[in-house]
């Protein structure tokens, strides 16, 4: 910045430069800085008596290739995979139909959407937990209805972190595909109806394509949101079913190998950052077309 | 025909989304200490316990305080980058902008970690001000994201006829700006107060052991022993989303604010 310049109006030049100072000072120092250290931490030198020292070393990243570490990783990566497709194909219509009723409607829709979203995860895995068990969960109805002789515990199992997560993803897709979806124009479909189609053809052949970007760029929201999950998978599922994320508190907090911790961040932030990266190419991609 | 096969599958849907959740209120309404669905008797005890009982009512009342300061922090972050961005389109505010948001996107068990690491090292251990401070900056994008649908609102022409009438720059933002981007920085401030008032892993990993907000009190609950009071929170704070959004939609426009078109463009 020039001094003539920041002369000819008093302090007017320098405004865009000093306005932000407090939030430059709060991200430098609470965001910045914290992200450096993780790549500062991951590269430390374990003690095993739980304390580390700044070094140089990459036993941590090693130490992640063994196979019991690169199991959780695979089985994140699947378990998100799964998580996003189920949302898709039930998230998909329902959104689609949320944006075709009356206004209103649509906001009400929207509400419970965002209340439900935002429900501590914490809430979420205790009501499916009550949800499950033998004393008042389903299994109750089910021995009423005559489907089981007697009453069982449906957790910890695969099918109860599942169910949970699809619970836990579901809305958030919902909230993602509504703007890309709101903005389909009724004559597109209209024009497809007048042509002979039925709902359900024009639904596939004229809806699901046109939306085949924010389609992808949402599944690929949903599999990262589905990697942060820490407690679902915790509550509702045995040791084999966790997740990168549970990993990295139970290293970081109850195993106190903030080292290694921190090399599984890294490695959760990696692909986190590339898939986010993507869906923002996708986006980009589509608002250009459209 | 088909409108009824939609009405079947969004009954359906709408089923699944429901159902943990009047299961949990059953339960909350129990007149017995035990978890059973449907409940034995009717009582409204557990909902009195979270006022009475002084554990869960301290976890209440630092959950309650530091959802609104760092809801308050995010704002005040956020504001300006926004307001910087919208105004002067220089590369800062944008870079400014991106690392804003970043925290918001990423899986929260690494921003969770990058607080404990930083808290550690700084030597500052279980205060109340770090889950601020770390709520805070977690939440930024919020904010940052409804107060720059709002500016966009903002027609610059008015900003121009404003500055031609020899207003400065801080009397055309306290008198033409502020004004209409107001609603959406309120937005912004009560979505970041929802959020951290349901936050779990970073307010565990920043102060997890010192300070009980009501999500940590409750999964240590989950733990340690059962209580109907568990079931009474889940629906006292499904009531405060649905209230705090309910507003929003009621005041504002959340179609809009959540990306769609706004009513007014239809």
């Amino acid at each position: 910045m020039a001094a003539s310049e920041t002369a000819s109006r008093p302090g007017g030049d320098r405004g865009p430069w000093l306005l932000p100072i407090f939030p430059t000072i709060m991200i430098g120092l609470f965001f910045v800085i914290p992200f450096v250290l993780i790549v500062a931490v991951s590269v430390a030198h374990q003690y095993p008596e739980g304390y580390y020292e700044p070094a140089f070393e990459l036993t941590h990243f090693r130490r992640f290739l063994k196979s019991i570490f690169i199991n959780t990783a695979l089985f994140s990566v699947g378990v998100a995979a799964l998580v996003a497709s189920i949302c898709l194909v039930l998230g998909f219509p329902f959104t689609y139909f949320i944006t075709r009723l009356p206004r209103r409607a649509q906001v009400l829709w929207l509400v419970y959407i965002l209340a439900q979203l935002s429900l501590s995860e914490v809430l979420i895995a205790f009501s499916w937990q009550v949800l499950l068990s033998k004393t008042a969960g389903v299994a109750n109805i089910l021995v009423w209805v005559g489907l089981l002789e007697k009453s069982v515990s449906f957790y910890p199992s695969f099918g109860a972190v599942l169910l949970a997560l699809t619970y836990l993803v579901l809305p958030f897709s919902v909230l993602i595909l509504y703007p890309a979806l709101s903005r389909l124009e009724p004559e597109v479909t209209e024009a497809a109806r007048t042509l002979g189609a039925s709902p359900v053809r024009t639904f596939f052949t004229v809806v699901v394509p046109i939306m085949r970007p924010p389609i992808v760029a949402t599944g690929i929201t949903m599999f990262v949101f589905t990697l942060g999950a820490v407690l679902v998978p915790q509550v509702l599922g045995r040791p084999q079913h966790w997740t990168l994320s549970v990993l990295i508190t139970d290293q970081a907090v109850f195993q106190s190998n903030m080292p290694f911790a921190a090399a599984l961040a890294i490695f959760l932030l990696t692909l986190s950052m590339a898939l986010v990266g993507l869906t923002i190419w996708i986006n980009r991609r589509y608002e250009v077309k459209a | 025909m088909s409108r009824l096969l939609r009405n079947i599958y969004m009954g359906v849907i709408a089923l699944i989304l429901v159902a943990p959740l009047v299961v949990i209120a059953g339960i909350s309404l129990n007149a017995t200490k035990f978890l059973s669905f449907p409940p034995k008797g009717l009582s409204l005890r557990w909902y009195v316990e979270i006022f009475a009982d002084s554990g869960w009512f301290s976890a209440l009342q630092n959950s309650l305080f530091v959802a609104t300061t760092s809801a308050a922090l995010a704002v005040s972050i956020a504001l300006p980058i926004a307001y910087c961005l919208w105004r002067y389109k220089i590369l800062y505010a944008r870079v400014l902008f991106s690392l804003g948001v970043t925290p918001f996107v990423l899986p929260p068990v690494i921003m969770a970690l990058a607080f404990l690491l930083f808290f550690t090292t700084i030597e500052v251990h279980g205060l109340m001000i770090n889950v601020i401070i770390a709520h805070g900056i977690f939440l930024v994008a919020l904010p940052l994201i409804t107060v720059s649908l709002g500016l966009e609102s903002v027609q610059h022409e008015m900003i121009e006829a404003g500055q031609t009438l020899g207003a400065d720059d801080i009397t055309v933002f306290r008198t033409v700006t502020f004004p209409i981007v107001r609603p959406y920085v309120i937005s912004g401030f009560a979505f970041a107060f929802v959020l951290s008032l349901n936050e779990y892993i970073i307010a565990f990993m920043t102060v997890g052991f010192t300070v009980e907000t009501l999500p940590i009190k409750i999964f240590n609950a989950l733990r340690y022993g059962y209580t109907p009071v568990m079931g009474s929170i889940a629906v006292v704070f499904l009531l405060v989303n649905v209230l705090v959004f309910g507003l929003i939609a009621r005041f504002g426009d959340l179609p809009k604010l959540l990306g769609a078109w706004s009513a007014q463009d239809e």
